[in-house]
């Protein structure tokens, strides 16, 4: 229940985030759009720059190859996770715990490290394709372009459908499952019949985050797509070649981008406020033993699929020990890479550690505050800010790098270079998700039990860190460690934003990569791994029994 | 401290829905006083208007010469308990116990001799340094009494504090929350839907629907003599009969039956409605006019309930009376009954008040 709206001092903090917004995500957008439309020399209104991206097919074939790949990931996706997600709630699977932790570690590693990967073992000169050139004679399908950006992006997001889905499937009553059974409907025809129907609300969910992360994916494509150019690739080369000439081009890209995001984002929203229902199950589906060719099946599609995501990071492991002459791995293994990426890495690693965590303290903050403000408050502040919050949510992160270089490489307020603009950069990306988790936990929390401390006398600050925030605590820990994870293999905005002091390690990766340092860019992907699998490990140890929201 | 609550032409809207058009209230020293009522009908909302939980958008609120309206929940000193208790789960017991203390000017031995007096007082001193998940809805329960008590509040003040519990606790609990209130003497403001709980614990009830205060009395008063059709519909169970009343005669007609009625505020010949309980029946050994076919009937133990169909009007009524060792009524047999005249009470045809005179209403 929304308590009537007085002006106190929630108003004065909603406000001033408000203030925030509107300097750091209101202004900069609003400048993105009229670079796009206003030409830089006459000062005239112009819509030349969209005219030039719908009558070249040089840049809208980009457009149009981006959705094709991302309609397919989002396809294979659901069609992977699904099952695999299905599986592990009804049978018995060997190794579960253990599968789980890999199935989420293999999504949150940074893509493009994948991406990198799959070129070093099905590449021209890849380990694999070398090895069925030269002992079987077979010549396998190339792996650049489309169908390696295919492959990447599905084995990094079907997790995400797996952990939404198997998230709707604890919500399913065992029960639904007896009684369509006890009606005549078991088995594969249960599974499209009854399950998938139910689940439906949570694809959407979860198709559309997977279409968002694949569509604004920077580094898999500009890796391993080759000739096959996508959207993200685009802005982030006409933004860079032109870099203090004439930006408006990449500008109206940007703008074209929010629009098609809006778009699909409204679509979404529509179909799914129609088939959403609201379930909790009393007795939840427990995982039997399956016996059989059934057993086998299901074992090997599991271990395969989970095998398949892993095996990139398990290989970029591998070779951070080889040996390294020149540009080519040699033989022998030693720890000279990591020699030498620490003599050249500079403050990386630092920036790794340090620019996440300001911004995480920031994000934490803020989104605390923010979701309080949109469960527990009515009024006009609170609505803009509920809407204002999530628009991030709907920016690929290169448009949000590349509207925050517009806006802030000029007077009246200049911070291009700077560590600031790096931590504005992933707090805006990351905040609507940390907003959304924390609101989640706050409607969980019934309005009486502040009343109840308002009532002893306490006021309402005192009550909200006295009595909401200890009650909020583990899940906002929890939260905001999966937002680490996701900051630290952050590229897209930060490769727009570093200077040489800010850089990071996903972008020292990224830049070892590009040069051929394939041994350095190995030992910093390691690390970044050990980083990511460390948090990973202390989230599942903090939070227990608790899902990963994304 | 002794506290009267006045309440002057309350009103209250939601957006642009009147929720409380002008309510005017009294509720008196050390009483236990229920606002009793079907859900919707606004005693959670007046509740919390006085707590300060709700906006007041007009009217008058006093805690004796005191006006409330404006001021902070948090300064308001009110106690007050919650349907769902509102335990803070992150805090032990003796931590929520003393947690309304440490927001007043009291020292650290205080703290502690007052958290312990309560936690003796509500008997859950034993489970001191629990956590609250631990305990179960009625300790709990006790848990949230001790924590708006210990603050020695103005008025107590608790919205359906029993409706989370299992019957026989909530029994239990009842009776747990009468004494209490007694030996610490504080006025209460008491919000539930049930109508035995309200008798059982209350020394006075009002009677809410749609936002209006129906009748405010004793338990036994309102079981009585209530003032309208809603109130003896709400509180027990009783059965409406049109009748009409002869002035001239002094008499009520239900059919053929006829039932003195000296003490009507009527002047000429009306139709009215009797409100008669079940147990205001009596089977009769002779022949009455009021004649009835049993229908159906059941057995509960202490009583025995008959569903009679009255022969002039083809209507059904319950009828109650204590079960007897031979219950040899077949279904379908032709009963003659009584009424019992004094517990009777006439509504004027559309239900809207009592006829019988004042000072036989209370």
């Amino acid at each position: 229940m929304k308590r009537k709206t007085k002006f106190d001092l929630w108003s004065i903090v909603g406000l001033l985030i408000l203030g925030l917004y509107g300097l750091f995500l209101i202004f900069p957008m609003g400048n993105l759009l009229k670079q796009a439309v206003i030409d830089k020399d006459s000062g005239a209104f112009t819509l030349s720059y969209f005219v030039r991206f719908f009558s070249k097919p040089y840049y809208f074939n980009t457009l149009l190859n981006s959705f094709k790949v991302t309609i397919a990931v989002t396809f294979l996706t659901l069609i992977v996770g699904t099952p695999l997600a299905y599986i592990f709630a009804r049978y018995e699977i060997k190794g579960k715990p253990l599968l789980r932790i890999l199935i989420i570690l293999s999504s949150m590693s940074a893509p493009f490290v994948s991406a990198y990967s799959w070129i070093l073992l099905l590449g021209r000169n890849g380990v694999i394709t070398n090895m069925f050139k030269n002992s079987l004679g077979i010549v396998l399908p190339d792996i650049y372009g489309f169908a390696g950006i295919l492959i990447v992006l599905t084995l990094q997001l079907y997790p995400l459908i797996f952990l939404y889905v198997s998230g709707a499937l604890q919500n399913v009553d065992n029960s639904l499952l007896e009684a369509s059974e006890n009606l005549g409907t078991a088995g594969v025809k249960r599974f499209f019949k009854v399950l998938i129907p139910i689940i439906a609300p949570t694809l959407f969910a979860g198709g559309l985050l997977v279409f968002m992360r694949a569509l604004a994916d920077f580094g898999t494509p500009m890796l391993i797509g080759e000739g096959y150019r996508t959207f993200p690739v685009t802005i982030y080369n006409e933004f860079i070649s032109e870099m203090g000439g004439d930006d408006g081009f990449a500008a109206a890209i940007s703008v074209i981008a929010i629009l098609i995001t809006t778009i699909i984002f409204l679509a979404q929203q529509y179909v799914s406020s129609r088939k959403t229902f609201s379930m909790n199950a009393m007795k939840k589906i427990h995982p039997k033993k399956a016996v059989g060719l059934k057993n086998v099946l299901i074992h090997v599609f599991s271990y395969l699929l989970i095998g398949l995501s892993i095996m990139p990071q398990v290989y970029v492991i591998y070779t951070s020990f080889k040996n390294v002459e020149g540009l080519t791995f040699a033989p022998g293994h030693s720890l000279n890479n990591y020699v030498a990426a620490f003599t050249k890495v500079g403050s990386a690693i630092q920036n790794t550690l340090l620019i996440p965590a300001i911004s995480l303290v920031i994000v934490v903050f803020l989104s605390v505050l923010l979701a309080y403000i949109s469960v527990r408050r009515s009024g006009v502040v609170a609505k803009i800010l509920d809407s204002i919050s999530m628009i991030p949510y709907i920016m690929p992160g290169s448009v949000i790098g590349i509207t925050l270089l517009i806006a802030f490489n000029k007077p009246p307020v200049v911070l291009s270079g700077t560590l600031a603009i790096m931590v504005i950069g992933l707090v805006i990306r990351r905040m609507p998700y940390t907003i959304r988790s924390t609101a989640a936990i706050l409607q969980q929390i019934p309005m009486s039990i502040e009343e109840a401390a308002l009532s002893l006398g306490s006021s309402k600050a005192k009550a909200f860190y006295k009595v909401t925030i200890p009650m909020l605590a583990p899940g906002i820990i929890s939260g905001a460690i999966l937002s680490w994870i996701t900051m630290i293999s952050e590229l897209a905005t930060a490769i727009l934003l570093y200077t040489a002091r800010t850089r990071t390690l996903t972008v020292e990766i990224y830049t070892q990569i590009i040069r051929g340092n394939y041994g350095i860019a190995a030992a910093l992907a390691t690390i970044l791994t050990i980083l990511t699998t460390l948090s990973l490990l202390l989230f599942n140890y903090l939070s227990k029994d608790q899902d990963i929201a994304m | 401290m002794s506290v009267n609550i006045t309440i002057n032409d309350a009103v209250k809207k939601f957006g642009d829905t009147t929720v409380i058009s002008n309510l005017s209230l009294e509720i008196y020293d050390k009483e236990l006083f229920t606002l009793l009522g079907p859900s919707g009908c606004g005693k959670t909302t007046l509740l919390r208007m006085i707590a300060g939980f709700n906006s007041i958008e007009g009217g008058d609120f006093y805690f004796n010469d005191k006006r409330i309206n404006d001021i902070d929940v948090s300064v308001r000193n009110i106690g007050m308990v919650f349907q769902n208790y509102a335990i803070f789960p992150h805090l032990t017991v003796r931590q929520n116990v003393e947690f309304g203390l440490h927001n007043r000017k009291y020292s650290k031995e205080e703290i502690t001799s007052e958290a312990d007096k309560f936690l003796k007082l509500m008997q859950i001193y034993d489970f001191r340094d629990r956590k609250p998940e631990l305990l179960s809805g009625g300790q709990q329960q006790r848990v949230a009494l001790a924590r708006a008590l210990v603050i020695k509040p103005d008025v107590l003040l608790m919205d359906e504090p029993l409706s989370n519990l299992d019957a026989k606790l909530r029994l239990e609990m009842r009776q747990v929350i009468r004494e209490i209130q007694k030996e610490v003497g504080i006025t209460t403001v008491y919000v539930t839907h049930d109508q035995e709980e309200a008798m059982a614990i209350s020394d006075r009830i009002a009677v809410m629907n749609g936002g209006v205060i129906q009748q405010v009395g004793e338990p036994k008063q309102i079981y009585h003599r209530p003032k309208n059709q809603f109130v003896a519909t709400f509180i027990g169970r009783t059965n409406f009969l049109p009748a009409i009343y002869k002035h001239a005669e002094r008499m009520l007609y239900l059919g053929d039956y006829q039932i003195p009625a000296k003490n009507l505020v009527l002047e000429e010949d009306a139709n009215v409605l009797l409100s008669i309980r079940p147990e205001n029946f009596f089977h009769s050994e002779q022949e009455t006019n009021l004649k009835g076919i049993l229908r159906d009937s059941y057995f509960l133990g202490l009583n025995s309930h008959q569903i009679i169909e009255i022969k002039h009007n083809q209507q059904m009524v319950e009828v109650i009376h204590e079960s007897s060792l031979d219950e040899s009524l077949a279904m379908g047999e032709e009963i003659s009954l009584t009424v019992n005249s004094a517990k009777l009470n006439v509504f004027s045809e559309d239900g809207s008040r009592n006829l019988l005179k004042e000072e036989t209403q209370s």
